[in-house]
């Protein structure tokens, strides 16, 4: 990927027009070994980090988190309260940061939106018929639109997992060509729902297929299947920004989302970015954590660090 | 000053890790106590949570079950005592004690004795390694109470199976005590289900269970019932051990045969070239 | 942006004693002659504590110890009681891994991550598996009745001072023999430790015997008629000096020596993970490892894509305090070693080889040496000869499988290979014809209990774990 800069950067522009050239580049990525790649992130997990370290960790966590709630019972009550939290996560504590962005269903990003106008909190809504995808693409399509319009500066996509499975990968590709431009100028998120992908060498291709078609961020998963981020599957993805920033000069962020509820885990994260892909990645703008209960972890843990004692739930808003 | 009024012990069944009553609410009196019951349809909860041990059992490295199989050694050496006041000889205790931990000591070396390299005449690499057969029924023998029960418990674990046993109907308070030894010894649940009561009610029901995948009819008594067991075991073709002889010495070397015989065979064939 | 404050291991759960005497007969000893050396902290060169060298009074002693256990006690006892105390070992090995670790750590520079996840945890499975076999010894292999062979002299290199224990002593003991041990003479610190561990298993008096001392006392104990076997395992010239020594005699020799292990990389290879199994394959433990992956054969096609991988990644190694738990890359063990690896990395860069090493702040005192990587390297040039024993590697190309195999066998030694290719069949292919005892495809540097290690040609012979290594310590 390293060795042909200029030429491939043309190349890999042509890749979309035809399926049989997606499918010989996907295929001729390198393979992931499976216990290798386990055992690489394992080894991450072992880093200690410690006081000044940690501090500084827990605030970056914090201002990468998409505050998120993706449940059919959200009303705009719930909506707001969480809105405010994510601009003021620690009332106690005005040198708190406030968190990356909040992420909502479309038809809650109005009222999300009037609460963060004027802040620097990103509204993220997810669309393309989340969590599953199965709808035809013009409603997919109507959706992105619908988030856009209503205030959404993210949109979070979920990539056609039937039609990659079944080697359609031309479909998948158009299809996010598709959603990138009726997102128009908001940020796109391609979730790739690494857990019914079922390999590591599927997640590199799957991210390599999103980068390809103009993603600005890849994401793990949507939160509602069984297995959702996993280390092993952001160091794929890790290596993947990283090598197709060496090819096409274009840097792209990593969003792991679903099950990353403490600050150890944060942390592990946030080594792992470090030690794969290196500071450049180590910005809100480039890495974020799609989560809930992971801010108010971080938050006691903050409160440790200053205070010296643990706290407990019940000194931090639940919204 | 009157003397203190003991508090009693309920005995019950080991099923998934947990110690339930039958289902049926029935007891027996036996060695001085209510034992539970087990009905048919306790003997099948245990299948169902035997297999759905299997997968976690089977799939742990040989290393650690053979921690487990030691910690399980060490843990009833620690209540030797408590055997001894069931009327278990202490030596008895002793060599169910030394049992688990030669089994132990199995875990990862059974592959290395019963599996190995095929020297095929062509361009192939060619092995085959043991793997558990699955959930295995097992009727324990009437005595030695624990001796006897260890002695068809750890050989059938050791290897990944899972085991739902009937444990001796005249002497089951040994059996449930040894169920607290496994369920300290970081075993998870599932893996050994025991099961009280009439051996002429669960066994059937483990015979002819078709998610079975073995029998050992070591405790089987009445030649009738073990062909009638064996009988049934065959409709799924189960794995069948047959009773062990009257004159049986418990205390001698077992051998490899009661792990074997709950083993299936795998060799993997794969080319070899550029 | 994100730096990493310090994260020490703490020191405290390590109680050093000023000075150690010699473990001979379940006690500890003064030496017969008085004579003593130091043991240095090579991170530091802090000295840790006085340590008594043994002389051949000394070794007179620790033998007619270990014959009078073997005699009385141990060579008697069933199988079944000497499990039960190499069980004890193990376990007690488990609880105090932490104080190991910590002292294996100091003594020897390694870093605790290393300590603490490998060596330990490695240690401790390799005494809970003979354990297993001591009761078992008629099913291994090698007939009915498997007798042991006596009194064993062990000597055992200072890269891996209490993991090269437990390979010797754990299957000795199971097979029934007892022993008498050297340590290396800069690392003896866990071999004393591991002595008060057989009190507090209360083994029985002289089955194990520890006597430290550099070259002489190794030289004296392996020498001594009352020896009935002999086990080595360090550099391939004091090898076939104690193979010469033994000549003519009935003692029984296993030896496990150097190695130039090549890793060998295929262009169609996972490339992220072959460069982190390059990366384990060399710098692990400082490259102090006898099947260390000195060697990187890549396929030239790919040769430039995966050395920029490997330096990008070498660049993330961090170099320093061996206690502190971020540390990948800890000190050189001994000063004499660091002169050896400078060496020939001086006749490296002098042979025309060209060298990288990626920034890094290297601490004042102690003995250190950055991660290390020559590429341009041909077959003829030392660094692509000689072991280095240290944190270098020489990076040659190939270009056909046939090529790759010529070349990886083009060394005397013969202890380990490494292959990376996502096609099984050529990993068969090329394992099939590969001089080496342990081949790793797609992995390397791994270790179990229940797999045999050992060199092919120079490298030694005898093999150490499994089943096949309960041999050595049999009459077979």
């Amino acid at each position: 990927m390293t060795a042909t800069t200029t030429s491939a950067r043309s190349d890999l522009s042509e890749l979309g027009r035809s399926e049989t050239a997606l499918r010989t580049f996907l295929h001729g990525l390198p393979g992931v070994d499976q216990v290798g790649a386990e055992q690489r992130a394992a080894q991450l997990s072992t880093r200690s980090i410690k006081t000044t370290a940690k501090a500084q960790a827990i605030d970056l966590a914090i201002r990468m988190v998409d505050l998120t709630t993706l449940e059919g019972a959200d009303t705009p009550g719930k909506v707001r309260a969480l809105a405010a939290k994510a601009l003021r996560p620690d009332p106690a504590d005005p040198s708190c940061p406030h968190v990356g962005a909040v992420c909502v269903y479309p038809a809650m990003v109005p009222y999300v939106a009037e609460v963060l106008r004027g802040s620097a909190v990103h509204l993220a809504s997810v669309a393309t018929a989340f969590p599953s995808g199965q709808a035809p693409l013009e409603i997919k399509l109507a959706d992105t639109r619908a988030a856009v319009a209503a205030g959404a500066d993210e949109i979070d996509m979920v990539i056609n997992r039937g039609a990659f499975l079944a080697g359609r990968y031309k479909e998948v590709y158009d299809e996010i060509v598709a959603t990138k431009e009726a997102s128009g100028d908001a940020h796109l998120k391609v979730i790739l729902e690494t857990g019914e992908l079922a390999t590591y060498d599927n997640v590199r291709r799957a991210s390599w297929l999103a980068m390809l078609a103009g993603g600005d961020f890849i994401k793990t998963s949507t939160g509602k299947v069984p297995v959702a981020a996993t280390m092993p599957v952001t160091l794929v993805m890790l290596e993947a920004v990283r090598d197709f920033r060496e090819a096409t000069g274009r840097q792209v962020g990593v969003k792991p989302a679903g099950g990353i509820k403490t600050t150890k885990d944060a942390i592990k994260y946030l080594v792992m970015v470090n030690e794969t892909v290196g500071p450049d990645w180590l910005d809100p703008d480039w890495f974020r954590f799609g989560a809930s209960s992971l801010l108010n972890d971080l938050l006691m843990q903050r409160t440790k660090l200053t205070t010296g004692t643990y706290s407990g739930p019940d000194y931090f808003t639940l919204d | 000053m009157s003397e203190r009024v003991a508090v009693r012990k309920t005995y019950k069944l080991f099923i998934g890790g947990k110690f339930p009553r039958s289902e049926s609410g029935r007891s027996y009196l036996v060695q001085s106590s209510n034992v539970s019951l087990a009905s048919r349809k306790d003997a099948r909860d245990a299948v169902v949570a035997a297999r759905a041990a299997v997968k976690g059992w089977a799939g742990a490295t040989a290393y650690n079950r053979g921690q487990i199989l030691y910690r399980a050694a060490e843990m009833l050496e620690g209540r030797r005592e408590q055997f001894v006041a069931l009327g278990i000889p202490g030596d008895e205790v002793d060599a169910a004690v030394d049992r688990w931990v030669w089994y132990a000591g199995w875990a990862d070396k059974l592959a290395q004795v019963y599996g190995g390299a095929n020297p095929v005449a062509g361009p192939y690499f060619n092995i085959s390694a043991p793997e558990p057969t699955g959930v295995v029924a097992v009727v324990a023998p009437e005595r030695p109470a624990l001796l006897g029960l260890v002695s068809v418990i750890a050989p059938a674990i050791v290897s990944g199976n899972t085991v739902v046993v009937a444990a001796s109907p005249s002497e089951p308070l040994a059996a449930v005590t040894l169920a607290e030894v496994l369920a300290t010894s970081d075993l998870p649940g599932g893996v050994v289900n025991i099961l009280t009561g009439a051996i002429t009610e669960t066994a059937p029901t483990l015979a002819a269970h078709m998610d079975v995948n073995a029998i050992d009819l070591t405790g089987v008594t009445d030649a009738a019932l073990a062909t009638d067991l064996e009988v049934k075991a065959a409709e799924n073709l189960k794995r069948v051990l047959r009773p062990a002889p009257a004159d049986h010495d418990w205390t001698g070397d077992p051998g490899l045969a009661p792990m074997t015989a709950l083993l299936e065979t795998k060799t993997v064939w794969h080319p070899k070239g550029v | 942006m994100f730096e990493y404050a310090p994260a020490p291991e703490s020191r405290s759960v390590v109680d050093l004693k000023p000075s150690y005497g010699l473990f001979i007969d379940g006690k500890f000893v003064d030496p017969a002659d008085g004579g003593s050396f130091k043991s240095i902290n090579p991170a530091s060169e802090e000295v840790l504590a006085e340590i008594a060298e043994a002389g051949s009074e000394d070794v007179e002693r620790a033998v007619r110890a270990a014959r009078k256990a073997y005699d009385k006690v141990w060579g008697p006892m069933s199988g079944r009681d000497r499990a039960k105390y190499l069980y004890r070992i193990a376990r007690l090995i488990q609880e105090r891994s932490r104080e190991l670790a910590v002292l294996e750590s100091l003594d020897n520079g390694k870093p605790i991550r290393e300590s603490r996840d490998v060596d330990l945890p490695l240690v401790a499975a390799h005494f809970f598996y003979y354990a297993g076999w001591a009761d078992k010894l008629e099913h291994a292999g090698f007939g009915p009745r498997p007798q042991p062979i006596g009194v064993a002299a062990q000597v055992i290199p200072w890269n891996f001072p209490l993991l090269m224990l437990a390979w010797k002593i754990a299957p000795a003991l199971a097979a029934g023999n007892t022993v008498v041990l050297k340590p290396a003479e800069t690392t003896p610190l866990t071999a004393l430790l591991f002595a008060e561990i057989c009190q507090q298993a209360e083994l029985p008096a002289g089955v194990v015997n520890i006597l430290t001392g550099a070259g002489d006392t190794g030289r004296a104990l392996v020498e001594h008629a009352g020896v009935d076997k002999v086990a080595f395992t360090g550099s391939t010239d004091v090898g076939r000096a104690i193979a010469r020594s033994v000549a003519g005699t009935r003692k029984k020799l296993t030896l496990e020596l150097g190695g130039k292990a090549a890793n060998i990389v295929f262009d169609d290879a996972p490339i992220d993970q072959a460069v982190e199994g390059i990366v384990n394959g060399i710098f692990f433990n400082q490259g102090h490892v006898c099947c260390a992956g000195s060697r990187l054969l890549v396929q030239e096609n790919v040769a430039d894509r995966v050395l920029e991988s490997l330096k990008r990644r070498m660049a993330q190694l961090r170099v320093g305090d061996p206690l502190d738990k971020n540390t990948d890359v800890g000190a050189i063990n001994s000063a004499a070693q660091l002169e050896r690896i400078r060496e020939l990395s001086d006749a490296g860069s002098a042979e025309g080889a060209e060298r990288w090493s990626p920034p890094c702040d290297l601490p004042d005192r102690g003995f250190w040496f950055a991660p290390t990587i020559f590429t341009g390297v041909t077959q003829a040039h030392r660094i692509a000869r000689e072991e280095i024993f240290g944190p270098v590697l020489s990076v040659l190309t190939f270009r056909t499988p046939a090529e790759a195999v010529e070349k990886a066998n083009n060394t005397p030694y013969g202890l380990s290979a490494g292959i990376w290719t996502d096609k099984g069949s050529r990993i068969l292919w090329m394992a099939d014809r590969l001089r080496a005892g342990v081949v790793w495809a797609n992995t390397f540097n791994k270790f179990d209990p229940t797999s045999p290690f050992g060199g092919f040609k120079e490298s030694g012979y005898g093999r150490e774990g499994g089943r096949h290594g309960l041999e050595g310590y049999l009459n077979v």
